[in-house]
This record gives structure tokens, sequence and C-alpha cells, in this order.
């Protein structure tokens, strides 16, 4: 009941406060009234910013000439008044001066807007250049010069998404592992995606890519102030499209020399395969699986038949062999939104998820698959000759 | 038989009287379905519009009790993205579009002096076709695996090899929508070619039924590249082809340009008529003849024809090259001149009238000023590198909705409530109309200006739930649109009044307009004009 009380009284003076004091507000706490654009910290947002502004003074002048003579007339010619209505209807004259002068505003907003659009389209000269592929629902970022390549997944907890906890200050604004830039470098970005189209944009770089399967597009950006940056993806890309943000961690060029060395050292070193207790295997194993698979397979396995199949009693999540169920995380099903988790997780993780939905959902199959058995799996699966026969009796049953 | 011609068969040629009367319930459906009168048609078209109103008005408030605040609150994000989806088809399709086919079937031939529309079998088809297009259209939402929900623009793949069974069914409601319109298209240009009383040459036509003629012209252009892309779908989806899928050498870029090729003349197809209401309630309570009579002509015939080489600007982030973008985004702002023409036309044929602001006059006056805010925010769009911002936000949002709804739903009130008069014999409760203006103006602009500062900072459209910073515009919006729907039962109200209470009205309803159905008695006689009246 207080609850409900808050609510109301939140929303009473929320509307009393967008009423009356939208503008003040706006000035002195941006982040919660923020009503305009960003000017952000490239020189292509600055252009943006700079030509947004002046198309707005602009409508708002033509608005003011417009609105103001047919606020006279509605004030003044009124029958009540007993005005007389004038007979005039046409004047070619008037016609072709009001067509003119516009044509002539636009000729003038068309010029810059030329000049801005050119500087946008120049991505020649980049000192770094980032591959960027679109996944359902996450990102994944190539460093083509350093070899460095990692997915980028929200980090926002499941319990934040369903109010069962209290929201984080950058809630579905954070990710697990952020896009890590230089300042002052011209860096090009290469937008594609691997299933569906989404859309790349980070409004404070001034960038908004369209990602689409088959086609590699260009943007480039010279941050000039370090800093982190949020955005999300702009096109609707299926379930998950509210859910895939993106961090952009801007630094000096020092620091992301830093940065680059330990990441490849990261990358060369052996992970460790441990043996799990089953309570660690499914902790992890719900933790994962709400995050990567709920969005189709649901938070109680049911799935969303028929396109997303449920897990809850299927021949792959009860079913043997269970290399067949590893496989299919790992490879995913070509041609649908099942991708290949073969690079998006550890076999560490693998092992959790693969266990938990064994186990979950009264799925009890009271089996425990350890990050070696999906090593195993993966490394089989590297292997031609076996692929077709796996493929071939996992196809059979 | 057929020696003998009996004399009922030879009888309703002439005479005037009301539609043929069945007994019973079964009668009734007969009486209805069976009907090929012009006013008939027009009151289906009309009804169904209503039901569809409120029905996707439904579905927009269960979309802003989600948004509310952030978190999971009420609809999860699949069932989330089918009612983005269907209020997107329902609005565009089963209020708007049918709507003014019913107002064009009503007045097209009170206002040319004609008995009926020129094919009134043809009419009757057009119209019952939809009730099936539309169960077919909503019954996805029951289907396994839910209903569409990839967004009325439907962009390939995720409408292809990523969507539900369902989706199968939209493409096949979407054909007989199509098919409905181009057969509505054909019956008005015939008509309007036609069946003008002797006398009145076409720059002598009422706006309205200027601006319809060039709107079914659009329609026959544009539907049938709707029906070929959803095709494509469909084949894609089943059939092995690979239009729109690039791992089989196909393109998902094409079908945004088809797509657009259709979408970008669908959105005049929803503003012109309106446009044309609009001109003709002004002049009415202006009691002055509209200004530039024959520049909103040309007007018109400009914005139909520049419709069809503008589609790009929809698509400026998807990765079109420079020279594309530039000659779209001309193209684009070129539009500004035909419609600020009108915009001037109609604050002209206000100035130095005589002016009285009755419900119809007082929607026509909001929607000049809100249609051009809508307009506005349209030239800022326009500007190909601000649009890198702006797309596929809420800016876009704010901006195609006050374009739509204090434009076009507020042209559709005024033209309900200029002619319910003449169609139904009553008077409208001119109190209840007032009120239903007054919360009407007020909440749609709670609704719908704040979206514009979402999107400006940051607020990608389509998503079920959003960052913590854009909580207090998206309360604003949810009050707004709560205030916006429920004043619409005014609506409906008023309707029932009229009908049932409405005081009785005669022929001349209004003291300024000019138009021929004026002439008529109120409700005009049941086969309309049976002797052409005489123009001078």
């Amino acid at each position: 009941m207080l609850k409900q009380l808050n609510t109301v009284k939140q929303l009473l003076l929320s509307c009393l406060l967008a009423i009356c004091l939208g503008p003040v507000c706006a000035a002195t706490a941006p982040d919660q009234w923020q009503m305009n654009m960003y000017k952000g910290v490239t020189p292509i947002s600055h252009d943006i910013y700079w030509l947004h502004m002046v198309a707005i003074w602009v409508c708002a002048a033509i608005g003011v000439v417009v609105f103001g003579v047919m606020i006279y007339s509605l004030i003044h010619h009124r029958k009540s008044k007993g005005y007389k209505p004038a007979s005039f209807h046409d004047n070619t004259r008037l016609e072709i001066i009001w067509s003119i002068i516009p044509f002539v505003i636009l000729v003038g907003l068309a010029i810059p807007a030329t000049h801005i659009l050119a500087r946008m389209d120049d991505s020649s000269e980049a000192d770094i250049t980032i591959k960027i592929v679109g996944y359902q629902w996450k990102w994944q970022y190539q460093y083509l010069d350093q070899g460095i390549s990692f997915f980028s997944n929200l980090s926002t907890p499941y319990a934040q998404l369903q109010n069962s906890q209290e929201k984080n200050a950058w809630y579905l604004l954070e990710v697990d592992k952020p896009l890590v830039l230089p300042v002052n470098k011209k860096i090009r970005f290469l937008v594609t995606s691997n299933d569906v189209i989404h859309s790349w944009w980070v409004p404070e770089l001034g960038i908004k890519r369209d990602a689409i399967p088959g086609f590699m597009h260009e943007a480039w950006a010279r941050i000039e102030e370090p800093g982190t940056y949020r955005g999300q993806c702009a096109e609707l890309c299926g379930v998950n499209h509210a859910f895939m943000p993106i961090v952009v961690e801007a630094v000096t060029e020092q620091a992301f020399e830093q940065w680059v060395a330990t990441q490849s050292k990261a990358a060369a070193a052996p992970t460790e395969q441990n043996t799990m207790t089953r309570d660690a295997l499914m902790a992890l194993g719900k933790q994962k699986y709400d995050m990567v698979c709920s969005a189709c397979h649901q938070v109680d396995g049911s799935g969303i038949p028929p396109l997303y199949p449920a897990l809850k009693g299927s021949s792959v999540a009860v079913g043997h062999p269970i290399s067949r169920h590893i496989d299919l995380i790992l490879d995913g099903i070509p041609g649908t939104a099942m991708q290949a988790y073969r690079d998006q997780l550890t076999d560490q993780e693998i092992a959790a998820i693969v266990t938990y939905e064994r186990n979950a959902w009264g799925n009890n199959t009271d089996e425990d698959i350890q990050p070696s058995d999906v090593a195993q799996v993966r490394k089989e699966l590297e292997q031609p000759a076996i692929r077709v026969k796996q493929a071939h009796a996992g196809g059979l049953q | 038989m057929s020696h003998t011609m009996s004399p009922e068969s030879s009888h309703d040629d002439h005479h005037d009287h009301g539609p043929q009367q069945y007994r019973g319930v079964i009668g009734f459906i007969k009486r209805w379905v069976f009907t090929t009168n012009h006013k008939d048609i027009g009151t289906l078209y009309l009804l169904i519009s209503l039901l569809s109103f409120f029905l996707a008005g439904a579905m927009a408030l269960l979309i802003r009790v989600e948004l509310f605040q952030p978190g999971h609150r009420l609809v999860d994000p699949n069932l989330f993205n089918q009612l983005t989806t269907m209020h997107g088809l329902v609005m565009l399709f089963g209020v708007i579009m049918p709507a003014f086919t019913g107002m064009a079937n009503w007045q097209i031939p009170l206002m040319i002096g004609a008995p009926d529309m020129a094919l009134p079998r043809l009419n009757n088809w057009s119209f019952w076709i939809l009730p099936f297009a539309f169960s077919l259209l909503l019954s996805t939402m029951f289907h396994a695996g839910g209903g569409p929900n990839f967004g009325w623009t439907m962009y390939a793949p995720l409408s292809t090899h990523y969507a539900p069974p369902s989706t199968d069914f939209m493409i096949f409601a979407i054909h007989m929508m199509g098919i409905s319109s181009i057969m509505g298209s054909i019956n008005i240009i015939a008509t309007i070619l036609n069946l003008r009383a002797p006398g009145m040459t076409l720059m002598k036509m009422p706006m309205f039924v200027w601006t319809w003629l060039i709107t079914a012209f659009l329609l026959i252009a544009i539907m049938p590249v709707l029906a070929g892309t959803v095709t494509m779908m469909l084949t894609d989806r089943h059939f092995g082809t690979s239009f729109f899928e690039a791992a089989g050498g196909g393109d998902p870029i094409l079908f945004q340009h088809l797509f657009w090729f259709f979408g970008h003349p669908e959105v005049y197809v929803l503003v012109l008529p309106a446009f044309g209401v609009i001109s003709e309630v002004i002049p009415t309570f202006s009691r002055k003849p509209l200004f530039g009579y024959h520049f909103m002509v040309y007007a018109t015939v400009s914005i139909a024809l520049l419709s069809f080489i503008v589609w790009v600007h929809h698509m400026f982030t998807s990765g079109v090259p420079l020279g594309a973008e530039l000659f779209f985004m001309y193209t684009t702002m070129l539009i500004a001149v035909p419609t600020g023409v009108k915009v001037f036309n109609w604050v002209s044929t206000m100035f130095r009238g005589a002016m009285t602001f009755e419900t119809p006059m007082l929607f026509a006056v909001a929607f000049v000023f809100l249609f051009t805010i809508g307009g506005f925010t349209g030239l800022m769009l326009a500007l190909a590198p601000a649009d890198f911002q702006y797309q596929d936000t809420y800016f876009v949002v704010g901006h195609f909705h006050y374009v739509l709804v204090p434009g076009v739903v507020f042209s559709l009130f005024a033209g309900a409530y200029y002619w319910l008069p003449k169609w139904t014999g009553h008077m409208y409760s001119e109190t209840m109309g007032k009120w239903h203006f007054w919360l009407s103006v007020i909440s749609v602009n709670i609704a719908f200006f704040p979206m514009h500062f979402l999107g400006l900072a940051g607020m990608p459209r389509r998503i079920p739930d959003y960052a913590l910073q854009f909580t207090n515009f998206n309360v604003v919006v949810t009050v707004g649109a709560f205030i916006f729907g429920f004043s619409q039962l005014l609506f409906l109200a008023n309707i029932i009044y009229t009908i049932r209470k409405g005081k009785k009205v005669d022929g001349q309803v209004w003291e300024g307009a000019t138009t021929l159905e004026w002439t008529l008695s109120s409700p005009p006689p049941y086969h309309s004009f049976t002797t052409p009246p005489s123009i001078h």
C-alpha cells in the first residue's frame, strides 16, 4: 500500500515537475531530465550537434512567424467579435514568395549538412581498425591490428531486471568487457552482423551504424577526451534488443598500450581445468543460463515453441549422449537463433550451463558435467573426421 | 422465366427508398453483408475503424504500462515486441486507412453530385475482405510461438528465418488488405472521373475529393510493391529463395529499399486525405473560401510525386553510399516546400475570416499547429548527418506520432464531428465535443512531446526496458497516454449520443459550408443525387 502511495506521489510530482520545472531541472541535473542531444566528444558529434541546434532555431523562427499570424487571427478574426469575413481567396505572387523563401532556407541548411556528411564518410588514414560484429544479443569486438577479440555482454544481474534487487546506477548500460580505445587517434570501425540486423550506436561518438549480415560498413571517430561513453543497439533485433548495451572506455594512448599488453598475455595463458562440485556448477550454471540462454529458452526452461524449443524434459537436455548436448552449445544450429558459443563461453561456463540444464526444472538426471568433459568434446569436434560421425549420430537419434 | 420482366425488378431504378429490408437477425446480417450502398459501406468502414482504434489504443496503453518504470513490469519482452508490431499494423491498416476510405465512401458521391459509387459491388467486396484480414492478423497473437514480433517494418532477416510461424498469417493478411485497398482505390478513381455532376470540372472539385483522387493513385502504385515484398519474405521463409539472405547471395538491404518504396508514399496515403478534411473544415468555420485552391491542388500533386523519390531517408544509417545519401536528403528537404504552401494557405484562409470554434474547427486548428510541429521535426530528420543521431530513437517515435495522432487522427475527429450531423441527421453534443477536444489536445502533448527529449537523450525505440536516466520522462509519457486513451471514450459516447438523442438538424448544418452535400437533407436520401445538381 505504502509502495503504491509512493508511486502515485512520484507520478504526481513528476507531472508537476515536467510541466513547471522541466527546463530548470534540465539545467541542474542533466542525467534525470536530459532534454537535448549530447554534444559528444568527437569532431563529428560536435558537427552534428551544431547542425541540430541550427535546425531547431530555424524551425523555431519559422514557427514564431507562422503561429504568430495564426494566433493573431484566432484572437481577432472571430465572428463573436462581429468581424466580417473578407472574400479574398487567391494571390499568385504570395504563393510564389512563400515557395521561394522556404526553398532558400532549405538550401542554407543543405550546404553545411552536405559538408558534414562528406566528412563523416571519410574514414581513410585510420590509426586503428576495430571490427564490430553484432550477435543476438551481444557485441563482439576485434582489434584487427592487435589481434585481440572478445565478446561484450550486458552485466546487469538478472535479479535487477526482475526488480528483486536494487538497480545499479548504470542499469542496462553496463557490460562485462568494455571496448577500450585510445584518445586522439583516428579509429575506424567496421560494422557487421552474424545473424539479424543490429545497429551500433554511441551518441557521444556521433556514430550510428547498422550492423547488417553480409555487409561491412564503416564509421570513424577521433575521441577527444578520456572517459566512459555508453550506447545501445538501435535496431530491433529480437527478444533481447534492449539488453545489448555498448560501453566504450576511452583512455590515454599509454594506458591503451598497457591494456593491449595485458590482453595479449591473458590470451596466451592456458585456462585451468578444476573439478567442480555440484553446488558450484549449479550456482554458476544458473547465473550464466539466466544471462545467456533465458531470453529464448525462458527462465523456467519452457522456451517459446515452436521457435525456441523447451529444454524442460527435452531429448537434448535429459537424453544421451551428453556430448550432443555440449555439441549444440559449442557449435549451435546454423541458420537459427541458436548460435555457436564456442568462442563466447569457457569450458567451465558451458559445463555449468549443461549441468544446470540437466538438473533444473525437474530434469533430474543427477549428472555432473565437468569442464574437462567439455574440453574433450571441443577437441573432438575440431577433428573433421570425427565431426562428421558425431553429427550423423546426433541426427539419427 | 426470362420472357417475363417482373415489375419489382425495374421499380428500384428511380425512386428514393431505403435499404432492402429482410426479417429477423439473419435479415439484419443479410442487409449489411449484401449492401452495395455507398453510405452503408462507408458506415461499415467507419465502424471497423472505430473498433480497431480502441483495440490498437489498448495495445499502446499496455506498452506504456510496461514503460512506466524501468524493470520488468507486466509484459515480457517477446509480448512487448508483438504489441509494438500489432499496434503499428492495426493503427495504419485498421484505423487510419479504413476511416478515410469510409469517409471517402460517404462523402465523395455527396460532394461531386453522384447517386452512389461507380462500382458498388466491388465496393462491397473491398470492405468485406477487411474483417477477415484483421481476424487473421489478430489471431496470430494466440498462435504457438506468438505473433509477429519484428516491428511493423518487418525487417529481414528478423522477419524471415528468425520469425515465428505465425508470420505467414500476417503475410496473407497483408495480401488481403492490399487487395481491399487496390479495389477501393479503383472504385474511388472511377467514381471521381466518371460520376461528377455536369459542370463540375476537376478544378472545381472540393479539396477532399482532390486529395482522395491523388491518394487512390498512390495506393494503386504502392500496394503491389508491398504485396511483392511480403511474398518474397514468404518464399525466403519456405521455398528456399534468398532474396534477403546474405548467406545465399541475397541482400537484407533490398528488403528495406522495397519496403520503404511502399512505406514512404504510404505515409502520404495517410496524410493527404487528412489535408483534404482540414481544407474543408477551415473554410467553413472561417466563412471564407479556401485560400489558394489551385496551389493547394498543385502542392498535393507535388507531395505525391516527391514521395516516390525520398524513401532512402528511412535508411540513412544502413550504409548507403554518400551520393545516394545526398540525393535523398535533398529530395526529402524539398517536400517541406509544398507542405509549407499548404500550411501557409490554411493560415491565410483563417486570416481575416469570421471564425467560430465548434468542435470540428477546434480539431482543425490543433491539426495545423501540431502537424506543423511534426513537420519541423521531419525537416530535422531530413538532415542526414543529424539523422544519424535521431534514427531509431524516441525522437522518431515522437515525430511520427505528432504527424499521425494530433495530425491525422485529429483530422479524422474534425471530419467525424463535421459530417456526423449530415450522416445521422442529428447534432452531436457540443459540450462533450469540447471536453473531448481539450482533454485530447492537452494529453496528446503530454504523451508525445517528451518523446523528443527521450530520443535526444539517447533512448532507442522498441525497447521494453530502459536505463534509469530515462525514467522521469517515461512516467510523464505514460500519464499523458492514459489521459489521451481514456478521453477517447468521450468520442464514442458522443457518437452514441448523437445517433440516439441528438437534436434534429436540417440540410445546411453549418452556416459557412458551401459544398454539395449540404444541399441535401440530413441524413441524405439513400441514393444521394438521383438527378445531378447544377453547378455554377
